[in-house]
């Protein structure tokens, strides 16, 4: 069991919990993600690593509430527990092995759309530890949406925020953002883009057009994350590839983000029975000895 | 007075029946019925059957105990064996094993040694025999990774030897494959499977799920910073393969392994649980080994019209005879000598058809089977909305590729001596699908066995 040692809403539907898993702290890079599974019947859910403290052994994630199983997440508190909790899975991200010299150099530009700015957290934080100044470009619909704001401008370099209403920092998608940037003079070497699918994909579109080397960080459908199930395919390169082994970072420029996107609705009809059996009623919280949430 | 001859009949849940549900289907005998089995042994001097066992199971010796209806005692003639008997009597291979030696076996029925193992190991589990333990520890710490039957079988012997033995589980449940492949119908997962392992728990081995060795942490840091003097290494054979034709990142293509995990582990057939499976209307199973037989089943249990598709005859299919048997008994069809050229996508990216080809068979190849070569120009199409890959898996290279120093072989197999499992590295044995790639129950206990053995032997001396 793995105690949950501080759980907060960060914005509309969007969740932030400390959780313990001493192992998983200890060993963890940025990049890389963990699957929690909630309670005897829960599913096992892919979230990536927030942030990490080793002494405390203490794992952060952010999810967002979007079907059956988050929506019951977001009714955990501090004190619960999850049944499982496994990782780090996937690979860490690729700058982590790289020389800090040639990294130090480099001009790199993180892209985050939406609860996207949680996965990107970690990296510029790590970059920064380690001397590397990033821009940061965060993207949400609306300023009520902007995540861990703060906590972002303390680590990046240059922090960008956008709303495609207009409500806060530049107005427009993550992509307008990128092009202004490009069209100031700005030079860049790599660009990570982490966010929901379409998202990525626009914003691969447009790298490639500038020429910039982009990654991103694929979420597709999985079971195990550890290489069994095969659920995880994508398409990179012409190739198939597991994303939770062989990624969930990939070049983004050779993604086939349009099967991917199609393999994300696999289970729509499934998952939307899911919601609506939550909805009626079916929530419960604490004490029902069913779900772990009593002790 | 019963033929000699002919086995005692095993009652089974009727067919139509049971291709409804996932209720074990078969029910094994009860007393009378195995004491009268037990009768038919002649309790040959020089025993064959125990030659074909690969964990040399003392068969007369527990057969001739059941015979006089002491099941306590057969149980334990059991146990100085093996660990997991109520799983190999329901899942071994006893017809090419155990029973294929049986004198029996020359002018009748061999006697059903499986079958019986299968009852005085369940009558074990429901009257709560336990296992002997060992009196107390020797402080030897020895850490083995993954909770299949190699991996049990190992902690269970070193534990009754005195060793502390912390066994380490990527996945959330115990069990390996008998947990998360094999499905409820063939082995009851909270009957038999977490019944059988309480019994290695009880001996002290301790478990501790959720651990990816190789992500979580790894042997070198397991030796290094735990103290674990030796490491066994039983992560089987789990990566699964596919076809590489086109349409195979389709919605509705399946590896086995992914359609009997969200059925098996996470319980999806149970709509209580909250993971989803896409059960199929018309489902093709391409490949014919156990894990197709298993697939083809279960989407069946799930409503669907299931085709088995396989590129050989019946003859060569790789399955239990009794497997393929139950399947067809259900209404599983089989298309034999036809083999996959393209998965058929509709607009949404869903399947919706698959091209094959008829074949025939040529030469032998180097498994000795003949070899099937396409018919040209038999190409036809077959309409579906599910196909499930089952065209056999190979071990994960985690382990090896994060620990320093352990050789592996062009399959990706981990390399270990048969005699007692020691590896290229130092303190590290290995056994079961992770050195043989996919095989059996019983081969990874056995190899289990040899790696207790061996890490007995070097931690002893
Ligand atoms: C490597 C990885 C990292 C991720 N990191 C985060 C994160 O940090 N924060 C976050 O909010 N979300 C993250 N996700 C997505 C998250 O796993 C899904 O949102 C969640 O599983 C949805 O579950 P649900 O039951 O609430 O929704 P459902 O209604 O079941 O599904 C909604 C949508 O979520 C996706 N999904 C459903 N089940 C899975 C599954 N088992 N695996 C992956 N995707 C699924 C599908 O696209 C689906 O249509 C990550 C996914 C992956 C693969
Ligand atoms: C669907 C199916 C049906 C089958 N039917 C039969 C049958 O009827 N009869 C028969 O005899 N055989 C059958 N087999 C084969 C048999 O199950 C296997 O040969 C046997 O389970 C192998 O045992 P093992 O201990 O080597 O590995 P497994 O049972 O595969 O167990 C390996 C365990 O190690 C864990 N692991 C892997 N990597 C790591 C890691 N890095 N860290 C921690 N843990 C890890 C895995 O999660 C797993 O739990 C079947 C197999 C399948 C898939
Ligand atoms: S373990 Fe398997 S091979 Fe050995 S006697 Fe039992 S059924 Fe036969
Ligand atoms: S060979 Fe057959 S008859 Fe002889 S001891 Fe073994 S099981 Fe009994
Ligand atoms: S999630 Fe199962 S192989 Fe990747
Ligand atoms: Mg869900």
């Amino acid at each position: 069991m793995y105690k949950i040692l501080k759980a907060e809403k960060l914005a509309d539907k969007i969740y932030l919990m400390d959780v313990e898993a001493p192992r998983v702290a200890k060993h963890c890079e940025p990049g890389q993600f963990v699957i929690v599974k909630m309670d005897e019947k829960g599913e096992r859910i892919p979230l990536t690593i927030c942030d990490y403290d080793r002494e405390a052994g203490t794992i952060t994630i952010v999810f967002q509430e979007i079907g059956a199983s988050t929506m019951k997440m977001s009714k955990m508190i501090a004190g619960d527990y999850f049944r499982d909790f496994i990782g780090p899975l996937g690979r860490p991200s690729d700058f982590v092995e790289e020389d800090l010299e040639t990294l130090k150099n480099k001009k790199m530009l993180f892209v985050a759309g939406g609860v996207g700015a949680a996965p990107v957290y970690p990296q510029v934080k790590w970059l920064k530890e380690h001397g590397v100044e990033v821009d940061v470009i965060v993207g949400s619909k609306t300023k009520d949406m902007l995540i861990l704001e703060k906590k972002m401008n303390e680590v990046a370099g240059n922090y960008y925020p956008c709303t495609d209403d207009g409500t806060y920092g530049h107005a427009g998608m993550v992509t307008t953002k990128i092009e202004k940037l490009v069209e100031e003079g700005n030079k860049y070497d790599v660009c990570i883009a982490i966010g929901p699918m379409i998202m990525m994909k626009f914003t691969c579109l447009l790298t490639k057009k500038l020429e910039i080397p982009t990654i991103v960080s694929m979420n597709p459908i999985m079971v195990d994350g550890t290489g069994m199930c095969g659920a995880c395919r994508v398409i990179v390169g012409g190739e198939v590839k597991f994303a939770c082994v062989d990624g969930p970072e990939f070049d983004g420029h050779l993604v086939d983000f349009d099967n991917a996107m199609k393999r994300q609705q696999m289970y729509r009809t499934e998952e939307g029975r899911a919601i609506l059996k939550v909805q009626e009623g079916d929530t419960h919280h604490g004490g029902c000895g069913n779900c772990g949430g009593d002790n | 007075m019963a033929d000699v001859l002919k086995r005692i009949p095993v009652r089974e849940q009727d067919a139509k029946e049971r291709a409804t549900n996932f209720e074990e289907v078969c029910y094994g005998y009860n007393k009378e019925e195995a004491m009268e089995e037990a009768a038919r042994c002649l309790n040959c001097k020089n025993a064959k059957c125990i030659e074909g066992c690969p964990v040399s199971i003392n068969i007369p010796g527990f057969i001739s105990q059941v015979k006089e209806g002491n099941i306590e005692e057969a149980y334990k003639v059991i146990g100085e064996s093996s660990a997991l008997p109520a799983i190999c009597g329901r899942v071994c291979p006893q017809e090419s094993q155990c029973e294929c030696k049986c004198i029996r076996g020359i002018k009748g029925d061999p006697v059903s040694i499986g079958k019986l193992e299968r009852f005085v190991a369940d009558y074990a589990l429901e009257n709560d025999i336990k296992p002997v333990k060992a009196e107390k520890t020797n402080g030897h710490k020895v850490a083995v990774i993954g909770s299949g039957p190699s991996g049990l079988t190992c902690a269970g012997d070193l534990a009754k030897l005195g060793y502390e033995v912390t066994v380490f589980e990527a996945l959330h449940e115990l069990g390996g494959v008998l947990v998360y492949g094999i499905p409820e119908f063939r082995l009851p997962k909270h009957k038999v499977v977490k019944k059988e392992i309480e019994k290695v728990k009880e001996l002290g081995v301790k478990f501790e799920t959720n651990v990816v060795i190789g992500k979580s942490t790894t042997i070198d840091q397991l030796m290094e910073e735990e103290d674990f003097e030796a490491v066994f290494i039983g992560s089987g054979a789990g990566l699964p393969m596919f076809m590489g034709i086109p349409g195979e990142t389709a919605n509705g293509v399946f590896s086995a392994n992914e359609y009997l995990t969200r059925s098996n582990l996470m319980k999806a057939f149970d709509d209580s649980y909250d993971t989803p499976i896409v059960a199929g209307k018309k489902v093709a199973v391409v490949g014919g080994g156990n894990v197709a037989m298993d697939a083809a089943r279960t989407a069946l249990r799930l409503g669907a019209e299931v085709h088995i598709v396989y590129r050989r005859s019946e003859a060569e299919l790789p399955a239990r005879v009794e497997e393929v048997h139950h399947a067809k008994e259900e209404g599983v069809i089989f298309d034999l000598l036809t083999n996959p050229k393209e998965i058929l996508v509709d607009d949404n990216g869903w399947v919706k058809g698959m091209k094959v080809i008829k074949m025939e068979l040529g030469e032998p190849d180097a498994s000795g089977r003949r070899r099937p070569v396409e018919v040209p120009g038999s190409e036809y199409e077959i309409e579906l909305d599910t196909v499930i890959m089952s065209l056999g898996t190979s071990p994960n290279p985690l382990i090896a590729s994060t620990t320093k120093g352990l050789e592996t072989n062009r399959r990706k197999c981990i390399v270990a001596e048969e005699e007692n499992g020691q590896t290229s590295k130092a303190a590290v044995f290995a056994g079961g699908d992770a050195v043989t790639g996919a095989a059996t129950v019983i081969l990874a206990m056995g190899a289990g066995k040899a790696g207790a053995k061996g890490i007995h032997e070097l931690l002893s001396k």
